[in-house]
């Protein structure tokens, strides 16, 4: 049994102030991203979500030059991002697309500009791996504090607009005969899309929070039947990965001699794994779609 | 604006989307409890009409009065289009409990009151037998009849409906509009219902505004729906025929305008037998 255990969990794991860490900030970016994400999904900013991360690298590479906080590097840049794909007016959701290309577009340039300027001053190439990708086992705990009460607040900040929220990501008109201001409650949701990305940016990288904040709430969205269970579902399942993540990757150390593979690596690939698995068990009824192809043929001809 | 016993009156009403001209001086009230039906072809302004009721949009002439204090408490809406996929984690009950307390801040605290509340209104609109499955998987006349108790729960005195019966098989077409005449004069409430097909609303409208061209005529359906006052409004020759209990409004000459109004609206040529 002690035997068993020891190869589960390789000597040293529960000791490690490293993998401490980054087990507390792991946990909280997957709390508030799973949570944060089953609003993104319902409401289709899938690609808004992957944008605020592509963009937050920026931040992260202004960090690294500033030798700043990197959280506040990450936190700055997505949530002027957020701010500023909520605040043009558009009337069609393929406006909506398109302004959301754009901003990435920029946000990945300027990235580009400030991880060249990173290389240039201090000649290496690991603050656009680290930044891009993560680096779990290297979060200086000094971040703890910080992004405990990111995470607070964002987790806070859904609680008081869950009901308005939801309403809105169901049918915006809906919203807006009840009284609930859609468009406040739009960027609202966003700034706080920001922060779980900015979060997430720390632990797994910029560019794969997007798994964190999408894969968990897809799953739990098969899983679940009712709102507040798929958001519980949801932070249960990121946690889980993220924990998961990082014990492989502590005992990859043992069977690749001692280089390891990255922890943003093994989560994504626990999330996706799960996903596949959970999607084929739960086929999504595609009968409907189907019907619509039919008419839509019927009708043409 | 509103005279004794009217709860909604339209009074000169234009406006115009992104330049364009979609109503022109739509003048109709609505009395207390009324059942009304919004007719008109596609295109003619009946969804910019309701939205222009429930102030969405501005009217850029005349205006819109309502009694019943605030609007946000007293109007209840059933929108056109509401799509949810069938994988959504929203049940029946979820929405309904959200036309009750959709607009407040904070999580929902468990309320025995809150939840009887939502169940009454899903017994009232026979939605009780599917009220925990996911919304997205219930059939279009199950998805309207929640969306009927979303709208209701609050127990509005206005009750507004954009196509309702469209993409409805026929049975559920009748089954919904029972419910809605046997919820208004349960809740007494005012209904004012969109539809391109009057004929399935014949029996229980009280009052029709009949859209055409972004005008509109409105009083009894046998006091609109005739030969010289649909010839009038939609400004060329129409034939009001009544076979077999159906009305049937046939332009007489299909050129011109004419033509390009029966293309724009295969429901008229349809009804033909």
């Amino acid at each position: 049994m002690t035997e068993l255990l020891s190869i589960v969990f390789a000597p040293g794991f529960f000791t490690s102030e490293p993998v401490r860490t980054a087990a507390v900030i792991g946990a909280a970016a997957a709390i508030v991203s799973g949570v944060v994400g089953v609003f993104t999904v319902i409401r289709g900013q899938s690609f808004a979500g992957h944008s605020l991360a592509d963009v937050s690298s920026a931040g992260g590479a202004a960090a690294f030059l500033l030798g700043i906080n990197p959280l506040l590097g990450f936190l700055g840049m997505s949530v002027l991002a957020a701010t500023s794909m909520e605040l043009v007016r558009v009337d069609r959701a393929s406006e909506r697309d398109l302004v959301t290309g754009i901003v990435t577009g920029a946000g990945l340039g300027l990235a580009a500009l400030l991880f060249y300027l990173d290389v240039t001053t201090s000649s290496t190439t690991g603050a656009t791996v680290t930044v891009m990708f993560g680096s779990m086992f290297a979060i200086p705990a000094s971040i703890v504090p910080l992004a405990l009460i990111v995470g607070i607040g964002a987790l806070a900040a859904v609680g008081m607009l869950y009901r308005p929220l939801l309403l809105c990501s169901l049918d915006p008109d809906l919203a807006a005969v009840q009284g609930v201001p859609v468009r406040l409650i739009g960027l609202l949701h966003l700034i706080v899309v920001a922060l779980a990305v900015a979060l997430a940016a720390i632990t797994v990288g910029a560019v794969l929070s997007t798994g964190l904040l999408i894969g968990p709430a897809a799953i739990a969205l098969h899983l679940a039947r009712r709102p507040g269970l798929a958001v519980l579902t949801a932070a249960a399942i990121g946690v889980a990965a993220t924990w998961g993540g990082i014990l492989i990757a502590y005992d990859s150390y043992e069977w690749t001699g001692g280089h390891g593979w990255p922890v943003s690596f093994c989560i994504v690939a626990l999330i996706f794994v799960a996903y596949v698995v959970i999607a084929q068990a739960r086929p999504t009824r595609v009968r409907p779609v189907l019907g619509t192809a039919r008419t839509g043929v019927a009708s043409a001809g | 604006m509103l005279a004794r016993g009217e709860i909604l009156a339209v009074r000169q009403a234009s406006v115009s989307l992104s330049g364009r001209s979609i109503l022109k001086d739509i003048d109709f009230a609505l009395e207390m409890g009324e059942f009304c039906g919004l007719i008109g072809s596609n295109g003619s302004g009946k969804t910019t009409l309701l939205r222009t009721i429930l102030g969405f949009v501005a009217p850029s002439s005349g205006s819109v009065s309502f009694d019943g204090g605030s609007k946000s408490a007293s109007v209840g809406y059933v929108p056109q289009k509401f799509s949810l996929d069938p994988y959504m984690p929203i049940r029946a009950r979820d929405l309904v409990a959200l036309g009750l307390d959709g607009n407040r801040l904070g999580l929902p605290l468990p309320s025995r009151g809150r939840w009887q509340k939502v169940d009454e209104m899903l017994e009232a609109v026979e939605a009780t037998p599917f009220a925990d499955q996911r919304i997205g998987s219930l059939s279009g006349g199950q998805q309207q009849r929640v969306l009927i108790a979303h709208a209701l729960v609050r127990r509005p005195r206005l009750l507004l409906l954009d196509e309702p019966l469209a993409n409805l098989d026929m049975r559920s077409v009748a089954g919904i509009v029972a419910l809605l005449r046997r919820l208004s004069r349960e809740f007494q409430i005012t209904v004012l219902l969109s539809a391109h097909d009057m004929n399935p609303l014949l029996s229980v409208m009280d009052r029709v505004v009949y859209l055409a061209h972004g005008r509109a005529a409105s009083g009894t359906t046998d006091a609109v729906v005739r030969t010289d006052v649909l010839s009038q409004l939609y400004g060329y020759h129409i034939d009001v025929v009544r076979v077999h209990g159906r009305v049937l409004v046939v332009a007489a000459e299909a050129e011109g305008d004419a033509l390009a109004a029966i293309e724009r609206d295969p429901v008229h040529v349809a009804q033909i037998p």
